[in-house]
């Protein structure tokens, strides 16, 4: 059969990263190809080389056996490939019709819209894709799974020969999967070629014909979908050497509980997640993403509200509502995105280590002593280790690793016993995090606790003397650390829709 | 300039420091350059006299513009501060001169229903999270409703409370140094500027005006009460309205209910020519305080070689535009 797209030896660098290494794909009218790979294997990039957004630097892409360099979006829909993103383009006050055709809208003489024509199309354009719905609906009324249908036909409009969707059900339930799949089977029957990004085994079963697994930007294999066991094709995905010496965790059979959360939910982010860490204890939180660990760092911190769920911090209930409740229990969160929550940027070092206990440093008429601020930021700064000419430097010319270190200052100060770390080492170089990690492993055995979440198993597997895994929403287990637990096990769980295995709450 | 590179250099705290010290050395530059150039086209302007006329011409700007300052580095815009200063102005001439009560107690409540209307801005801002360019235009309305409807639309006289009008018309410094009769509305618009800028750099409340601007979410997460302090800046720069309040009501010897539409635009500029960033963060007095004196030495000075009053609104727009592109196109190179 003749392929639809065939992509060899396709080679793409970022400043500073080999993203892809001569990854091949190919794509056969009428099937669905599932792409899939940890997140940061490259299956996003790849894919908008398909789609014209970025432009590859080496091998070869065909589209009908002809080579191209689609430029642009553009160039790339008049080549018939169509892209669904995960995060939905569309304009919620406007009308079905009209987001479809945006940009090229029928026109009379004059360059006067012609509505009539526009919402006729859409029409025609429903009628083969057996949707029921009026084109002057207006977009922002419909659920998520209809506005992906919207995608769907923005994209068949452009008769499209293939489509690529990343990660299509992340938003949506059950039933409206169901919907979607019912859509893709009858598109896969009309000959279009569907590209299908997803980190669920259990969708791949259902919808996929072949499967390509990528890792770390290079091709590891293509498989049949029907006849490959969901373990090898993990196995495929993770497969990398573990070179660290694997984790010994201490025994902390008899050491205090610091922090209970039992029956926490939030919509569909958060749905009864119950875990308890001790003290001196580092639990890692492994998923994939979106699978809800910051939600739920959040939630225990008051960043956002929760449904329900009862915390307890060193055994008595507390009430968190806000940040502030959360601190004064003693609960420090240090976001993944430093620059937009965990940093004041513009100020210098001294103040953003001293934001979170300025009532320590205010005297008579709210007036502060900068000089304590300054003498206990340097002490800070020798303590951790942190690289800057003078605790007056503006933090956002310190390098990643520095400021992460300002952040954790920032909750020692504070006196925080409980600190969680959302993605502690992003955007820190390699010999950086070994000093970050070493510092978690000071501060457990000086009896903090830590939580650690992290999209890198191999960071996890380092740090976490358990690990909490969480996919949708869910814990779907909890796992010791050490050499025990194995990156396959982590992703099983990591790509369970629902919770299979008995939920191990409790510390060990 | 700071870069990666250049690191080196010890930083004095926020509020007089050199934060902002391009813009600033820019502004000041612009003013001497202003200066010279008026001095040289007219020999009118570099009197005694016109020079007083200058400082007096800043006093309730610069008083308004300090008070705005301190809403804008929070990343936020105070439309009210005009209206604001005329309620204030009419509430201590009805303590004054309907209800007859004491000088003092006439300014004491017109700063405290300043900061009052302030703590209003700021309940709507950080409470109820309605924009503070939305919350700010509200005020600015019902305060100038309120200042007609409370007046019943006439200007209320200061002729009963006799030495009234000297806060703002006569001078302590000239009867110490009768050659430098500066007006004490000059005298206390540094005054202010100096205790806001000490406020600014060295208080509490001054380090969370900056860190609300500069990353407002982080200072949440940090546990502290962000709705709290933003109320009580709010607050401050209304009281400091009320100062504006008085020193209008006195230099005119009476409230004007009609007026102070126009003053918020007019203060703003002043913050924004003085090197300030609208999107928050960074900003000094030292700025706003040159940014009030270009403006009125460029009103001044046009006005000296007679260019009409509608080319002077026309040069003073062309100013503020171009003085946010040179901190624009400064900041990209830097960023």
């Amino acid at each position: 059969m003749e392929k639809l797209v065939d992509m060899t030896g396709i080679d793409k660098h970022f400043p500073g990263v080999h993203a892809l290494k001569s990854v091949q794909f190919n794509l056969l009218p009428g099937e669905v190809h599932a792409l899939m790979g940890e997140n940061g294997a490259g299956k996003s990039t790849l894919m908008k080389i398909l789609s014209g957004i970025y432009q590859r630097d080496g091998g070869t892409l065909e589209v009908d056996g002809q080579i191209v360099s689609p430029t642009t979006p553009r160039e790339a829909q008049d080549l018939g490939i169509g892209i669904i993103h995960q995060e939905l383009s569309l304009m919620n006050d406007l009308t079905v019709a009209q987001n479809i055709f945006i940009g090229r809208e029928p026109r009379k003489r004059f360059g006067r819209l012609d509505d009539a024509a526009l919402n006729a199309q859409t029409a025609g354009i429903f009628a083969s894709m057996n949707l029921n719905l009026d084109p002057r609906t207006q977009v922002g009324s419909l659920t998520i799974a209809k506005q992906q249908m919207i995608e769907i036909a923005k994209a068949l409009s452009y008769r499209s020969k293939m489509l690529i969707m990343d990660e299509p059900t992340a938003a949506l339930n059950d039933a409206e999967i169901a919907e979607l799949f019912v859509i893709i089977r009858r598109l896969r029957a009309e000959g279009v070629g569907i590209v299908y990004i997803s980190h669920k085994m259990d969708e791949l079963k259902q919808i996929a014909d072949r499967v390509t697994v990528m890792r770390d930007g290079e091709y590891v294999g293509t498989v049949s979908a029907a006849d490959t066991p969901v373990s090898k094709i993990i196995a495929m995905m993770v497969g990398r050497e573990v070179n660290e010496e694997p984790l010994d965790p201490p025994v902390l059979g008899d050491a205090a509980l610091s922090l209970e959360v039992s029956g926490l939910n939030r919509g569909k982010d958060i749905r009864d997640v119950s875990f308890s860490v001790r003290k001196g204890e580092i639990l890692g939180f492994a998923g994939l993403m979106g699978a809800g660990r910051t939600e739920v760092a959040r939630a225990i911190f008051g960043a956002d509200p929760k449904d329900s769920g009862e915390i307890r911090v060193h055994g008595k209930p507390v009430s968190i509502r806000s940040p502030k409740d959360a601190v004064r229990a003693g609960i420090g969160y240090l976001s993944e995105d430093r620059k937009h929550f965990g940093l004041a940027t513009g100020m210098n070092v001294r103040d953003n280590i001293a934001l979170a206990s300025m009532d320590r440093f205010v005297g008579i008429g709210g007036v502060l002593h900068d000089g304590e601020i300054s003498t206990t930021a340097k002490s800070y700064i020798q303590q951790l280790g942190i690289r800057t000419p003078s605790d007056a430097q503006e933090v956002r010319l310190l390098s990643g690793g520095n400021q992460q270190k300002v952040v954790i200052a920032k909750w020692l100060l504070r006196d925080c016993d409980i600190l969680i770390f959302d993605e502690p080492t992003r955007g820190i170089d390699v010999g950086a995090k070994s000093e970050i990690y070493k510092l978690l492993e000071d501060l457990a055995a000086q009896g903090k606790t830590i939580i650690v979440i992290s999209s890198e198993l191999p960071e996890i597997m380092r740090l976490s003397h358990r690990i909490a895994v969480m996919c949708e929403g869910h814990l779907t287990g909890i796992l010791p650390g050490g050499k025990g637990t194995t990156q396959e096990d982590i992703m099983h769980l990591a790509t369970q829709r629902t919770a299979a295995m008995q939920v191990t709450g409790t510390a060990q | 300039m700071t870069t990666a590179t250049d690191i080196d250099k010890k930083k004095p705290p926020a509020g007089f420091s050199e934060r902002g010290a391009y813009q600033k050395l820019l502004a000041f530059a612009s003013l001497i350059a202003l200066l010279i150039g008026f001095s040289i086209a007219s020999p009118n302007f570099m009197q005694t006299s016109n020079m007083i006329a200058i400082l007096q011409a800043t006093s309730v700007n610069g008083v308004l513009a300090v008070a705005v300052t301190l809403v804008i580095i929070t990343g936020g815009i105070d439309l009210s501060v005009g209206t604001l200063m005329t309620f204030c102005a009419v509430i201590a001439g009805v303590v004054l001169t309907y209800m007859g009560m004491p000088m003092l107690l006439g300014v004491a409540a017109a700063i405290a229903a300043g900061a009052l209307c302030g703590l209003c801005s700021g309940t709507f801002v950080a409470k109820m999270k309605i924009p503070p360019f939305i919350a700010t235009l509200g005020m600015m309305l019902i305060l100038k409703g309120l200042s007609l409807v409370i007046s019943g639309t006439r200007p209320i006289y200061f002729n009963d409370t006799p030495g009234f009008d000297q806060i703002s018309r006569g001078s302590l410094i000239g009867e110490v140094f009768p050659a430098l009769p500066i007006p004490n509305g000059v005298l206390i618009l540094f005054l202010v500027a100096i205790a806001t800028s000490y406020i600014l750099g060295r208080t509490v409340l001054g380090r969370y005006t900056f860190a609300l601007g500069s990353n407002e979410e982080a200072v949440r997460l940090s546990g502290v009460n962000t709705d709290l302090w933003k109320m009580r800046i709010y607050a401050l720069a209304g009281g400091i309205c009320g100062i504006g309040g008085i020193l209008i009501a006195s230099r005119l010897n009476s409230a004007q209910p009609a007026l102070g539409l126009g003053y918020e635009l007019e203060a703003i500029a002043a913050v924004v020519i003085g090197g300030t960033s609208l999107s928050g963060g960074r900003g000094t007095i030292l700025g706003t305080l040159i940014g009030a004196l270009i403006m009125a030495v460029l009103t001044n000075g046009l006005r000296v070689l007679s260019v009409a009053q509608e080319w002077q609104t026309v040069v003073t727009g062309a100013i503020i535009i171009l003085a946010v592109y040179a901190d624009m196109a400064r900041r990209k190179k830097s960023s």
